[in-house]
């Protein structure tokens, strides 16, 4: 099956892809600081940021299957804001954390991203993110030449850290981190061969 | 001119949703469907504005009570206002987000109810709905409340002693300690019903005490809050209050009261056992394994904005139990 995807057809995408990711933002921030958010805006914020993030990271990572299958290479021209929506959310997910849950207690910060096994995994998968945000302008892509794609690699360790983050961070109910895990493995499952490459040609190097 | 004094039990024009928006929530949930359904099941909004809440109205009716207030439990602290205490509640029966029970126990049926004190007892007690609120003289106490999760809320409990209880239950000396049961009722509790739903656990909730523990004066059962009685979510009709404790252990909707000469095995225990304790006494200087106790967020009014940190303290600042620790390792006994 074949998709034709007009210039126009991408930008009306864009645009439903900043408005969904901005205005929920907006909305539930606003909401948390006029004290409407529930009896802890700490808590749903937190919850809020981190599961959208995990979101959009799985929905960029399905940009590629999905134009493999309809055949159309335009649609991978959503995958970086894609991207970059989802870096947004961890980081304000982090932020979150440092102003609101520790308030500013930066030794205890420290602490708990060496001590606590959850939250460590979280701030590398945040770190990960961090630098292929950095490095996602077209000027990096040239400059990187072929190491760029190797970097951006680092997105599928990045999604299994953030799915163990998850799953660490609950009490005792783990249906939903097992439904975002399944989930994981089917979208890693379309890139099996790539995958299998990329450990492939680290042992031959 | 016609000046407009608005009773203050009257709703404001701009609180109300308008119908239409009301009617259209299901298109307005699926256009910021984007964010995934995931997000918006854990999203706070279904708080704010119930978007996501089941269609009927139907709020559990609470009743007065009459009470006393001893000065001895009175505080300066700011208390939690009622709405954040009935809407934020670890209660797994009735889902494992703390906006499922407020949502899913509306309907949850009080009366008939039975609560029975046995087990090694001269005389077991058996109390009925009406015998909650009537067999003893209610008070009411402001306690604070910590929870494991590291929040805490100031709430003003009514109810009577534990102690007064269990004493006319005459514990024979062979009895050493307290096991308490929520009710089994899988129709009326979603979470039990499905594992997926109840977060895992093994029904009912159990929880226990050492008898020295439960007959200290501290130990409450609280059959209302705020007044009126217990709303579900809360863990009517009558639920157990410990405010040195983490709140898990302030087991919710008894039916059982179970004298006993074992430790009797407690949910969280039982569940992760390197996590969660038989004491549970709050204490800062014992972190969970995932988190530190040190301090806490006090919820009482303000938005995200408020700077909500305090210090945790030992017994959640009630010194008067220090006594029943006296020579126990609490790290070891955590």
């Amino acid at each position: 099956m074949r998709l034709r995807l007009l210039p126009k057809h991408i930008f009306g995408l864009k645009l439903v892809i900043h408005l969904s990711a901005l205005l929920p933002l907006v909305f539930t921030f606003y909401q948390a600081i006029s004290d409407q958010l529930g009896a802890d805006p700490v808590e749903d914020l937190l919850h809020f940021t981190g599961i959208s993030a995990f979101n959009l990271l799985l929905i960029s990572l399905m940009v590629s299957p999905l134009a493999k299958t309809f055949k159309t290479a335009a649609l991978i021209r959503v995958r970086r804001v894609l991207g970059l929506y989802a870096f947004a959310y961890a980081l304000i997910h982090f932020l979150v954390y440092i102003f609101f849950e520790l308030q500013l207690e930066w030794q205890l910060l420290i602490s708990e991203i060496i001590k606590r096994p959850y939250i460590t995994v979280g701030f590398v998968a945040l770190l990960i993110l961090s630098v292929m945000a950095i490095t996602s302008t077209k000027k990096s892509q040239i400059k990187l030449g072929r190491k760029w794609q190797s970097l951006h690699n680092l997105v599928y360790l990045s999604a299994i850290l953030i799915a163990l983050h998850y799953i660490w961070s609950v009490k005792s109910d783990m249906v939903q981190p097992i439904i975002y895990w399944i989930a994981l493995f089917i979208l890693l499952y379309f890139r099996l061969n790539k995958i299998k490459s990329i450990f492939i040609k680290k042992r031959l190097a | 001119m016609l000046i407009k004094t608005p009773k203050k039990s009257e709703i404001k024009e701009s609180l109300v949703t308008d119908e239409s928006v009301y009617n259209d929530r299901r298109r307005i949930l699926k256009s910021l469907g984007f964010i995934g359904a995931a997000a918006l099941a854990t999203s706070p909004s279904s708080q704010a504005f119930n978007l996501f809440g089941s269609d009927d109205d139907d709020v559990f009716e609470t009743a007065p009570l009459q009470y006393s207030q001893a000065d001895k439990y009175k505080t300066e602290e700011t208390l939690t206002p009622e709405k954040k205490i009935i809407s934020h509640n670890n209660f797994y029966e009735f889902g494992t987000s703390k906006s499922d029970p407020v949502e899913n126990a509306q309907e949850f049926k009080v009366n008939p109810w039975t609560l029975s004190i046995e087990g090694l007892v001269e005389n077991p007690i058996t109390l009925g709905y009406e015998d909650l609120t009537k067999a003893f003289a209610l008070e009411e106490r402001i306690y604070r409340l910590r929870c494991v999760e590291a929040w805490s809320m100031v709430i003003p409990w009514i109810g009577f002693s534990l102690a007064s209880v269990i004493k006319k239950a005459n514990p024979l000396s062979k009895a050493k300690y307290v096991a308490f049961e929520t009710v089994y009722d899988p129709k009326q509790m979603p979470g039990q019903r499905n594992r997926f739903v109840g977060g895992g656990i093994n029904y009912p909730y159990k929880e226990g005490l050492r008898l020295d523990e439960a007959l200290h004066p501290l130990a409450f059962l609280s059959v209302g809050l705020y007044g009126k009685t217990l709303p579900p979510q809360n863990g009517a009709p009558i639920r157990l209050v410990v405010p040195w404790k983490y709140g898990f252990k302030s087991i919710k909707s008894i039916v059982k009261i179970r004298l006993t000469d074992k430790k009797p095995p407690v949910t969280w225990n039982i569940l992760a056992p390197n996590e969660y304790g038989f004491y549970a006494n709050v204490n800062p200087a014992v972190s969970h394994p995932r988190w530190s106790q040190a301090r806490e967020r006090r919820l009482t009014t303000g938005g995200l904005l408020t700077r909500n940190r305090i210090e945790t303290q030992l017994f959640n600042g009630y010194d008067e139990v220090a006594d029943l620790y006296a020579g126990m390792d609490l790290r070891k006994n955590f």
